[in-house]
């Protein structure tokens, strides 16, 4: 009833191949655009920006990046973390050496950076698959981990490792407050998002999926395996650099190699894996679940005024977590993502089932 | 993306149940405490949290709060990790009738994440014996303390400490000096100062980064057999501690050698070792283990009434008592601040102005219950570190003993790098500095 | 020169024989269930923990077999209440269910053990001992207590070759990692061999626990063995035991040449601020090794053209 699309006709190709097809998407889309650029700023406050907006979005780049490489091209890459620190080094460099260069230009030549050097790293998948190269690239997040706290050109040699960042300036606007930040940062996500969902709908993501689904059957087909891998490597780099030149700008402001260790590649992976592996929506989802969970958690017993000692919280936020993870997976294994699609069948039919 | 929004209602019901925070008292100070609790740096985090929280007790218990304005303080677990910091930062700095009064951030990696945010918010950062060396600059780091010590200053005692064990700096020539570091902003801290005495005594440095967290050290001491320098520093925290400990007993290489700096220089550190810690030398932030006057007070008021974080044994261990030294010198900037603006719950900003002009004499120190664990410190401007004095420990196998006497850091030697250091960073950052007033 | 270089040599040796045992806990799950674990460096933690602790009430071999009661039922935890719920689905996701398994027991034996740095006072000698003194100038450093660990290692490495081979409960286990639905059809119950997988495993996870723990004590971060085990995999298979043993020793022996000698020669020569190599260098190591020998050094020989 609801989510209707009976009566709604396709007739024109651009119709047929427009990404949200039925009006209801369109308008929900249109809805949820209006409440993250007006609705947001409106009621928001400075800790809902710093900690839940600004970190959930930033991520959800990531996971789309990576959700690229792992949901659509079946490579898992627990790299994510170094490919990040790619990406915030590249940016800290090039706003460093060459001033008042623009921010976007920044972020994106930063991006471009993080893709070749997971073009580099991306080599072995044409050798090996599944969980050899998910250890594989452990090595890329070892090594570039290393790279970032040794080579001391990279931190512009400061004496102790940790690098910060001046201010940052986009056409004459200083981009220093958090609702700025965030805005900035959200219209950045539409777009970067609009692409990989235009890209995952054509011919680039369509080789990507057969590789995933059955490599030798693609391969019959005509889809190179270098191109498709590598490819998939180089967007999903690219992605996860911008997302780390993020990070660093306009999350932390300062920080060391530590800020992009393995437990961000984890927490990446955990994004797509609860938010559902080849959805571009599920990156999201997965996104705001994983941020929002621990600093739910942790505030919990404080809410409900339960005294629990310091360590207890601490203690629990991880057995809750870790516990909820296996469940979600037991529940549902594909995620969010489908939960969502579920429930938009079950929409369609209300309130009459039959 | 119902969840999404679902998750976002609930995160500003969250948030904002935080930030209003159950009803506080309008006479209540805020103090929040960044404590860790968990993982892999407990074991060092859990005394110094309980120190923290059990002197605020003791002053609410016996003085009824600072001039009649009682502590609210609350805690909140980093896992030493920068960005749980952050977020616990952003949480709690605007509890309370006031905000919060002063961080204690127990970390360096956080001291420097924070010491980007703590000029927009107005709170002061006490990062006492540790954080950013040239953050003692008060005019360009007008929001970070490092109170009593940087790690400049202790590079520079141990270096001291070792040219008159050798016999004068001359005899460092041509000396081998090797850092084993935990690799971090921490470790890497003393390495410029080691590097510019180096250069004035000409004896050798050796780098070793240790990995956080740092169990896997065995490399790190195949090379200091290898190299056979003549004395190794530590500049460890958590478990690297006492591993390094036991890999050095492992290779062999005498204890009496190794120096550590005021972090690996507390019991967890050596117990784990057992006897193979004997001889093992730690820097002091000028206190050592045992009891004081302020513990009369604590027994009284706190654990006779089974109020204590700790178990009662544990109050005389170095890190409980360096977590109510840290206490107290929050406590008494509120207190000068309050002399300036009145009795009642301060702002980060005044008390700010409180830290800034602390000057505990030693009547005061000794009012206080201080007396053998502090020295007289005065703040100011130009200096907010306050003191930049050390002795030299001893772990016998049972306690720490003081072996040494006082050391002062060189300010020839150490000034010079703070103002070349805090000069770049205030021109890395656009900061004119300048001294504030209030 | 060579006198420490051989010295690195024995203490890498010695070193990896650790690094084997972790990895072998690995293999043991994969071949036989096909589950990446990755819990299995916070059950090495779990099972030294629950020893250091239970040690301080009871005398050591109670406490070491009161341990291996915790793993069983560790074990048995894990099959009933996550392994049987996700029976068919993908490797990655039972692999990211692991890693909620880790996130657990990080939080519940920091629970119910505490955080603070545990002894397991096996008795082991602490102090070195320096051999072929005429040879090399200072002798050659041997640390007994690794020796002990790695003929400890040696031993139940024997052990479980043993209960692979003769027992009938090692045959069902080689039929079960050899072809699952074959195993099945001739009657072999698989939830009853899964679980018995992870009680080895889990007690194989309590030998290493106890070795790293009698020389560095317990803490939390024990559980962060698990990544230096990883690249032992990729180099000896992740379905081959010998290759756990082998790749444990290349490693070991591998990662601490590369510290002590290449090293400090990358370091005058890019001028790093300091070595620390070993974390990547094994991972690369194995890389290079996989790009020539795909499935590893005794890994099944999968025709997979990719």
């Amino acid at each position: 009833m609801l989510y209707r699309e009976a009566g709604q006709f396709k007739t024109s190709y651009s119709a047929d191949q427009a990404i949200f097809s039925i009006a209801q998407d369109r308008w929900f889309v249109m809805i949820v655009l209006l409440l993250g650029f007006v609705g947001v700023p409106l009621v928001a406050n400075q800790y809902l920006y710093t900690e839940v907006f600004i970190p959930v979005l930033i991520l959800s780049i990531a996971a789309i990046g990576l959700n690229i490489l792992t949901g659509y091209c079946g490579q898992v890459s627990l790299g994510t973390g170094g490919f990040m620190a790619v990406g915030a080094y590249a940016a800290y460099n090039l706003a460093l050496r060459i001033p008042d260069m623009n921010f976007i230009l920044v972020f994106a030549l930063s991006g471009v950076v993080a893709m070749l050097v997971g073009v580099l790293f991306g080599l072995p998948s044409l050798r090996i698959k599944g969980f050899y190269l998910a250890v594989a690239t452990l090595a890329a997040q070892f090594f570039l981990e290393w790279a970032f706290a040794r080579v001391k050109w990279f931190t512009n040699y400061a004496p102790s490792g940790s690098v910060a960042v001046g201010k940052i300036e986009l056409f004459g606007f200083a981009i220093d407050t958090p609702d700025r930040k965030y805005l900035f940062v959200l219209a950045l996500v539409v777009v970067m998002a609009l692409a990989a969902k235009n890209m995952v709908r054509g011919r680039l993501g369509r080789s990507w999926m057969a590789m995933r689904d059955m490599d030798i059957a693609a391969e019959i087909i005509g889809i190179r395996p270098l191109n498709a891998k590598l490819s998939a490597f180089a967007v999903s780099s690219f992605y996860i650099g911008v997302a780390g030149a993020l990070w660093g700008f306009l999350r932390l402001g300062s920080w060391e190699p530590l800020a992009f260790d393995i437990n961000r590649s984890f927490q990446v992976l955990f994004m797509i894996i609860i938010g559902g592996l080849g959805s571009i929506l599920g990156s999201f989802l997965g996104a705001a679940f994983i941020i929002l969970v621990p600093i739910f958690l942790n505030q919990l017993p404080h809410l409900l005024g339960i005294p629990l000692s310091t360590a207890a919280v601490s203690h629990i936020e991880f057995m809750v977590f870790g516990a909820m993870i296996v469940f979600f997976l037991i529940v549902e294994p594909n995620g969010f993502a489908r939960l969502w699609a579920i429930a938009k069948e079950k929409l369609r039919l209300w309130p009459f089932p039959y | 993306m119902i969840r999404k929004i679902a998750g976002i209602a609930a995160a500003s019901v969250l948030a904002g149940g935080t930030l209003g925070g159950p009803a506080l008292a309008q006479n209540e100070q805020f103090i929040p405490h960044l404590v860790y609790r968990t993982g892999a740096y407990a074991p060092n985090g859990i005394p110094f949290a309980n120190g923290v929280a059990d002197y605020y007790r003791l002053v609410n218990a016996r003085d009824g709060g600072i001039n009649g304005v009682t502590i609210s303080y609350e805690e909140c677990d980093t896992g030493y990790a920068t960005d749980r910091g952050v977020e616990c930062y952003e949480r709690l700095k605007k509890k309370g009738p006031t905000g919060a009064a002063y961080f204690l951030p127990l970390s360096t990696g956080i001291t420097f994440a924070l010491t980007e945010k703590a000029p927009i918010d107005k709170i002061p950062i006490i990062s006492m014996g540790y954080g950013r060396s040239e953050s003692r600059d008060g005019a360009v780091f007008q929001w970070n303390f490092p109170l009593l010590g940087t790690y400049w200053t202790a590079a520079d005692i141990i270096i001291q400490h070792i040219a008159k064990t050798e016999g004068g700096f001359d005899k460092l020539k041509g000396k081998k000096i090797a850092l084993v570091y935990h690799d971090s902003p921490y470790g890497k801290e003393p390495i410029a100062l080691l590097q510019k005495r180096a250069q004035m005594h000409g004896f050798e440095t050796l780098l070793l980064p240790v990995t956080h967290p740092g169990v896997e050290q065995k490399a790190t001491w195949l090379q200091i057999r290898q190299n056979r320098p003549d004395y190794v520093l530590l500049w460890g925290w958590g478990v690297m501690n006492s591993t390094a400990i036991k890999e050095a007993v492992a290779v062999a290489y005498p204890r009496g050698k190794m120096y550590g700096v005021w972090w690996s220089g507390a019991e967890p550190d050596v117990r784990p070792a057992e006897g193979g810690a004997t001889g093992y030398h730690a820097v002091t932030l000028q206190h050592t283990a045992g009891q004081f006057k302020v513990h009369e007070d604590l027994k009284k008021y706190v654990y006779d009434k089974g109020n204590g974080n700790a178990k009662w044994e544990e109050t005389d261990e170095i890190l409980y008592i360096r977590g109510m030294i840290n206490a107290m010198l929050g406590v008494e900037s509120i207190r000068t601040a309050q002399a300036k603006f009145g009795k009642k719950p301060l702002t980060g900003e005044q008390v700010r102005w409180g830290i800034e002009n602390l000057d505990l004499s030693a009547a005061r120190i000794k009012d206080l219950g201080f007396e053998g664990v502090l020295k007289p410190i005065k703040v100011s401007c130009a200096d907010h570190e306050g003191a930049r004095t050390g002795r030299i420990q001893t772990w016998d196998g049972k306690n720490w003993k003081i072996t040494s006497d006082w050391y002062v850091a060189d300010d020839n030697v150490i000034a010079p790098m703070v103002k070349d250091a805090a000069t770049k960073y205030a021109a890395e950052k656009k900061i004119a500095p300048g001294c504030l007033t209030n | 020169m060579l006198g420490p270089i051989l010295e690195t040599l024995i203490g890498g040796l010695l070193t990896g024989v650790l690094y084997s045992l972790v990895a072998l806990g690995f293999v043991l799950i994969f071949k036989a269930s096909g589950v990446f674990n990755f819990a299995q460096g916070v059950m090495v933690l779990f099972a030294a923990l629950s020893v250091a602790r239970l040690s301080e009430f009871f005398p050591m071999p109670i406490a070491i077999a009161l341990a291996v009661v915790v793993m069983i039922a560790l074990a048995y935890a894990i099959e009933f209440l996550v392994l049987r719920r996700l029976v068919n689905q993908e490797g990655i996701i039972l692999f990211m269910a692991t890693l909620g398994v880790t996130y657990f027991l990080e939080g519940f034996g920091q629970t119910v053990w505490g955080s603070d740095i545990y002894k397991i006072d096996l008795g082991m000698p602490k102090n070195p001992i320096f051999v072929l003194e005429s040879v090399f100038p200072g002798g050659l450093l041997i640390d007994p207590s690794e020796l002990i660990a790695a003929l400890i290692c040696a031993i139940m490495v024997v052990a479980l070759a043993i209960f692979f081979q003769v027992t009938r409960v090692g045959r069902a286990l080689r039929a079960v990692a050899d072809d699952h639905q074959a195993a099945q059809s001739v009657g072999i119950p698989l939830n009853q061999i899964w679980l018995m997988v992870w009680a080895v495993a889990g007690i194989v996870a309590l030998v290493a626990g106890m070795m790293w723990g009698a020389k560095l004590g317990v803490q939390f971060s024990l559980s962060l063995v698990a990544l230096k085990a990883l690249p032992v995999l990729i180099l000896g298979g992740f379905t081959s035991i010998p290759g756990a043993i082998v790749g444990g020793l290349i490693i070991g022996a591998g990662e601490k040449l590369a510290e002590v000698v290449l090293g400090p020669v990358l370091i005058r020569m890019f001028d790093l601020a300091g070595g620390g190599i070993e974390n990547w260098f094994a991972y690369v190591l194995a890389l290079m090794f996989l790009l020539v020998r795909p499935q590893g050094l005794f890994g099944e020989k999968i025709i997979e053209r990719v």
